[in-house]
């Protein structure tokens, strides 16, 4: 239940207390689950001896694809858990009718569609975009590694540490009740004394330091470590959006990051930044929030433009239409993103003249998204479309898109807005593009580039069972949300009154049911893909006739990534390697200087977040103590000079033989 | 032909011979752009300022609480700490380790100084009843300065840190690399400062 | 336009049909009317892309299929400055007429601006409106009619074709404040004071509502607004007269949280008790936000008085008569930009004539 009342706090345990585990059912049951998974899990990886593989291979790597893979697999796992919360929600508001309270009281729900909004975006969606770009960038680019390795690991540790504390709030406590951007008054000491808001606080502080990291990391090593030839208008456009993400990224998580510091000092100092009665403006945190959210949205919709880009011109067979155009698109996007923020809050009241010019704005956003629109249907346009399940999504993609971006522009025109806002439409809307670009760009990548991160091919049946119900599953789910909002329906509610509404409701429901059922088909696709992977697996390396410098390598790629670094003559350099015939070099290799891996990452992460546990439940002795411990452990890191190794030549040479010996059976 | 063509294609899209790949290349960019995201983290700190630096809770003002005379011997101090630091860089392009070292020190002092009289004037504020829990004015006035503080403080260790390494490895690449960021590090807080002595303190006493 | 609009009339009405209560599209005043106008016009100029780009993904995806060897395959075709010219013209025309739309309909619609005619094109002029002074308390609406001198939670009546000037505010947290067949939505919040003007045209019970999630009893933050004739708007006033007086000690018990209200009324109302709401003083002994502002704007008080403390919560303690509170607190009210009604082109102005179905009629004076 919602803490009330003075919270006692001890020196030792802080605030934490018995009182602090939910006797509620249903986490209960949750946490029956969560353990014995997590403990049959830890002792099958005990039986099998894998815990020095998993902490030498894949903990401690520096090598950016085994990171790529660990943040797919961090947005997947909580991916599942924020989609728990999506169906929880489902059935609470189509049971909620005619008196009913449904199954969740306000304090339960209230905590999960906050925990809905902030998983979904912070530790899937991001993990999801962050992944692929690091997976896929260096390889694009002909990099052996991004420019920070540790950094990169760091980064990726970062982001699991505020997973972990997000995690930790559904066992221990409580998570916020505030809606997931946590407007003050309602996320201030007063109204939410208890620790709900402060593991969202730390949450996000803890995995925004690694998000901002990485984001720097990323853009340098585009602007650094690019094979030779590949000037900037080279660039694969993948690369090119994933450029403009990272300094979309750098350029606005240091504003959350503020923001939330200021909330914070609100909470546990007693500032009046937000608070209403001694000078303060909650409106200066509505405003600088969105200031970084609206760039956010970009941030996780730009790389799934390319990876629709790099798709459409695979699968069409054909060069991409349109390069220079697509790229000055999205360089047009950027830079309006961070010029459209208030359209997010246009009944707070600003004048007609202010709200015009951010509706304006917005609206000219959609003529470069536009323009990329119609530079996919002109990539397909006279190309030879092969409708593996790449294209598939794209073309999902595409259908589905145009009609989120329709209603965007819709919430652009502020009369319109002062109708939809907070209403079910706009929820309806930005799911319709955010599952629709995000989400199946995910899935559109995760189908493409498997065979290239694990050597062989996803199951195509499973992948096409797990397509129609998600596609399908969609329409139903939030086609209704569109009707729910223009009969005047807003979000968050928990209870209704009005028993015509529960119909629309009931199919919403059943669209999520079918979504689930989508989900589930492509887990099964991975296991069944897992198991069959000698059946579907790909010696040559570029499973799809690609088109760009990641299929040049083999499949997976070597540590390396390429014995030879590769030399750009054009845009899409390795199909103009194929058509120019180019024999791949199978003798001269040379020593190769790679980067050595490292537990510091983990170790400091661990720390980063067990210092937020701390700061959550006021154990002062504690963050004190995991503070001083994590600089002290940084500044140990900084005394070792040996970062760095070389794979000898013959190693190299046997790899490459290898794979010659494989390329001609 | 056929094969001296193919050898020809390879050498033309691979990069066969060796190449040095100078080490750290990235470091100076990176940490530009870093300082830039740390910059940004600045500007809404100014910002907040900007837009609650009147809001005193019928509370004490700026007038009533600023000592120019005392902030202008801080900016003074950060001043001069980063002339400083350049001569300790000047001595470590030298390749002469003493001098860099020693300005290191000169540099660190002026640092702990500007910290310690910014310190006082924080005491001073609170012991007086105007602390940052009094108005969002103060609110926002011990952000800013405090969160500039705090970075002077954090350069000062790393200062401190860097010293050891110099003194145990010497002016080697790594080393150099790393003085060149703290250096540009140390003079960013510099410029910082020149816009909070500005937009904090100059502008509100006028 | 007016063909589009019955057009789309029609799906309104198949949406009636399908038993749903859709107050957005089927909005009981001028300025809903208008919005609800606005949306579906933004809509039917966005289609004229939208449908033709999802015509040629299905078209283009299905004719150039790999197995369609009759197809055309041009590999290396990847510009054309011509079709360049159009994706990104095409576009652009359409943000044009949306962008003057919207720019000239937000004026329109402005919440700040008061109506210059009602829904049957009846002019205003010299109709004052009727001041509804609203409190977003933790979790329901307290109404204050100063005019009248009464007060209601969770529910409101108001005369049909009398603008209405909400002036909102917050007791505690953010809140919006939503009539979805009146006038769209508008923040409520502590220490602000927001405005919408709205107007009903026809007589019916609508539903209201807190838009902004707001706490633990949000969901049941809910009212019925009356649209009633004058006589019915009088009955509703003097039935609250031999209720109880809403004086600063009520109001500190009604804004304690609370959920799922029943509607209640109050005879009469303590002077000053909205701007005291507004200025965070209904406390005895906090110093009004008005007054703290007329300080700070002399540069403060020059000492660091000691703060008081309320539910863990400080303030500045202060004493402020309510003539003094008006004083200070009346520019702010009245300072409110002039705003002339405006007359669109190509828009018709909120309040234009309608016909039978709810449409606009031509206009005969533009």
């Amino acid at each position: 239940m919602a803490v009330t009342g003075p919270i006692e706090t001890s020196l030792l345990f802080g605030r934490l207390t018995w009182a602090a585990i939910p006797t509620d059912p249903i986490i209960l049951a949750t946490f029956a689950v969560v353990a014995l998974g997590g403990g049959a899990l830890f002792a099958l990886l005990t039986y099998y001896r894998l815990w020095g593989y998993l902490w030498t291979e894949w903990f401690t790597s520096v090598d950016h694809k085994k990171i790529g893979i660990m943040y797919m697999i961090l947005g997947l796992v909580m991916f599942v858990r924020g989609f728990a919360d999506a169906i929880m929600m489902r059935l609470q508001q189509v049971l909620a009718f005619g008196g009913s309270e449904g199954y969740l009281n306000s304090h339960h729900y209230d905590q999960v569609f906050t925990a809905h909004g902030v998983i979904m975006i912070f530790f899937v969606a991001m993990p999801f975009v962050t992944g692929l770009m690091n997976y896929i960038v260096p390889l694009q680019i002909g990099a052996r590694d991004v420019s920070f390795p540790f950094l990169n690991n760091f980064s990726f540790w970062m982001t699991v540490g505020g997973a972990v504390i997000i995690m930790a709030s559904l066992f221990l406590g409580e998570f916020a009740q505030t809606g997931w951007l946590a407007f003050p008054p309602l996320s201030g000491i007063g109204e939410s004394p208890y620790v709900g808001v402060d593991y969202y606080i730390w949450g996000l502080q803890v995995a925004g330091v690694g998000t901002t990291l990485s984001g720097i990391n990323l853009l340098v090593t585009i602007i650094k470590m690019r094979a030779p030839g590949m000037t900037m208008m080279r660039m694969p456009v993948f690369t090119w959006t994933a450029l403009c993400t990272n300094v979309l990224i750098v350029a606005s998580f240091p504003v959350l990051t503020v923001t939330l510091a200021l909330l914070t000092l609100d909470r546990y100092v007693g500032t009046n930044f937000f608070t209403a009665d001694l000078g303060g403006n909650a409106m200066m945190y509505v405003n600088l929030i969105w200031i970084w959210g609206h760039p956010e949205v970009y941030i996780l919709i730009l790389p799934i433009f390319g990876v629709f880009s790099e798709i459409a011109a695979t699968f069409s067979g054909k060069r991409l239409f349109g390069y220079t155009s697509m790229v000055y698109a999205t360089v047009c996007i950027t830079i309006l993103s961070y010029v459209v923020w208030l359209h997010h809050f246009f009944t707070m009241g600003s004048g007609a003249s202010v709200n015009s010019f951010f509706g304006i704005t917005t609206m000219v956003i959609s003529i470069p998204t536009g323009a990329k629109l119609f530079n996919w249907i002109f990539t397909i346009y006279q190309g030879r479309v092969r409708y593996d399940l790449p294209m598939m999504w794209l073309m999902a993609f595409m259908l589905t898109f145009v009609v989120g971006g329709m209603t965007g522009v819709l919430l652009a025109v502020p009369p319109a807005d002062f109708v939809l806002h907070n209403s079910l439409f706009l929820i309806a809307h930005f799911h319709n593009v955010i599952i629709g670009g995000v989400v199946f760009g995910t899935f559109a990548a995760i189908n493409f580039w498997w065979p290239k991160a694990f050597g062989y091919r996803l199951d195509v049946f499973w992948g096409k069972v797990s397509f129609w119900f998600w596609v399908v599953g969609f329409w139903f789910a939030f086609m209704p949300l569109y009707v729910l909002g223009l009969m005047g329906v807003t979000r968050r509610v928990r209870v209704f009154d009005d028993p015509d509404l529960q119909i629309w409701f009931a199919i919403a429901a059943l669209g999520a049911v079918m979504i689930a059922v989508g989900i589930a088909a492509m887990f099964v696709q991975f296991g069944v893909s897992i198991w069959r992977r000698k059946a579907l697996a790909d010696v040559t390396g570029d499973p799809w006739d690609g088109r760009t410098l990641e299929w040049a390598t083999s499949s997976p790629p070597p540590a390396y990534n390429f014995a030879f670094t590769p030399v750009v003559h054009g845009i899409d350099a390795f199909a103009e390697m194929k058509e120019a015939g180019v024999p791949r070099p199978t003798s001269g290799f040379l020593p190769i200087h790679m980067p050595r891996n490292t537990g510091a990452g983990v170790v400091i992460a661990g720390l980063a977040t067990i210092c937020g546990m701390a700061l959550v439940w006021y154990v002062w002795w504690l963050a004190a103590a995991s503070f001083l411990a994590l600089i002290g452990a940084a500044i140990a890191h900084t005394f070792n000079y040996n970062r760095d190794y070389h794979i000898p030549a013959d190693q190299v040479a046997a790899v490459e033989d290898a794979r010659t010996r494989r390329l001609e059976a | 032909m056929a094969d001296l063509s193919s050898q020809d294609l390879t050498a033309r899209y691979y990069e066969l011979e060796p190449h040095h790949h100078p080490e750290g290349a990235s470091t100076g960019l990176g940490f530009w752009v870093y300082l830039m995201s740390d910059c940004l983290m600045f500007a809404v700190l100014f910002a907040a300022y900007a837009v609650l630096g009147n809001a005193y809770a019928a509370g004490p003002g700026p007038k009533d609480l600023f000592d120019l005379n005392l902030v202008a011997i801080n900016t003074g101090l950060l001043l001069v700490s980063s002339i400083t630091f350049g001569f300790g860089m000047l001595g470590a392009y030298r390749g002469d380790q003493g001098a860099t070292l020693r300005w290191l020190g000169v540099t660190l002092v002026f640092g702990l100084s500007f910290l310690g009289v910014e310190i006082y004037e924080f005491a001073h504020l609170i012991h007086e009843g105007a602390g940052p829990w009094r108005s969002a004015f103060l609110s926002s006035f011990f952000a800013l300065v405090g969160t500039h503080g705090l970075h002077v403080a954090f350069g000062c260790l790393w200062l401190v840190v860097l010293a050891v390494q110099i003194k145990a490895r010497g002016l080697v690449p790594a080393n150099l690399r790393r003085l060149a960021c703290l250096s540009m590090f140390w003079h960013f807080l510099d410029v910082v400062w020149i816009g909070v002595f500005t937009f904090v303190y100059l502008i509100k006493m006028i | 336009m007016p063909f589009k609009l019955r057009w789309f009339g029609l799906l309104a009405l198949s949406l009636a049909l399908m038993g749903c209560k859709s107050e957005v599209l089927d909005p009981a005043g001028p300025i809903a009317t208008e919005q609800r106008d606005l949306l579906i016009s933004s809509t039917l100029l966005m289609l004229v892309i939208i449908l033709p780009v999802m015509v040629l993904i299905g078209w283009f995806g299905w004719q150039f299929r790999a197995g369609n060897k009759g197809a055309v395959y041009r590999p290396n075709w990847d510009h054309s400055t011509k079709l360049e010219l159009v994706i990104w013209a095409a576009p652009l025309f359409i943000i044009i007429s949306l962008g003057a739309l919207t720019w000239v309909g937000t004026h329109l619609t402005d919440p700040y601006r008061p109506l210059a005619q009602d829904g049957r094109g009846q002019s205003l002029e010299g109709v004052e409106p009727l001041t509804v002074q609203v409190v977003a308390l933790d979790w329901k609406w307290l109404f204050i009619l100063p005019e009248e001198g009464v007060a209601s939670v969770n529910e409101l009546s108001v005369p049909v074709g009398r603008p209405v000037r909400f002036e909102l505010t917050s007791d505690s947290v953010m809140n919006a404040f939503y009539i979805p067949a009146m006038a769209g939505m508008i923040y409520a919040m502590p220490g602000m004071q927001t405005e919408l003007n709205g107007l009903f045209d026809h007589e019916g019970t609508f539903q209201g509502l807190a838009s902004h999630y707001s706490g633990a009893g949000f969901s049941k933050m809910r009212f019925k607004v009356h649209a009633v004739d004058d006589a019915g708007f009088d009955a509703w006033v003097n039935a609250a007269r031999d209720d109880e007086t809403l004086d600063r000690a009520a109001y500190l018990q009604l804004a304690q949280k609370s959920e799922g209200d029943a509607p209640r009324q109050f005879g009469a109302v303590e002077q000053g008790l909205f701007a005291r709401a507004v200025n965070l003083c209904v406390e005895e002994g906090k110093m009004c936000q008005a007054e703290m502002m007329a300080l700070d704007m002399k540069g403060g008080t020059g000492v660091a008085t000691p703060l008081a403390l309320l539910d863990d919560r400080p303030f500045v303690t202060g004493a402020c008569s309510i003539d003094e509170l008006t004083a200070a607190t009346l520019p702010r009210l009245t300072a409110l930009p002039v705003m002339t009604p405006l007359r669109g082109h190509g828009l018709t102005a909120p309040g234009t004539p309608r016909d039978v179905a709810g449409l606009p009629l031509p206009p005969s004076d533009l």
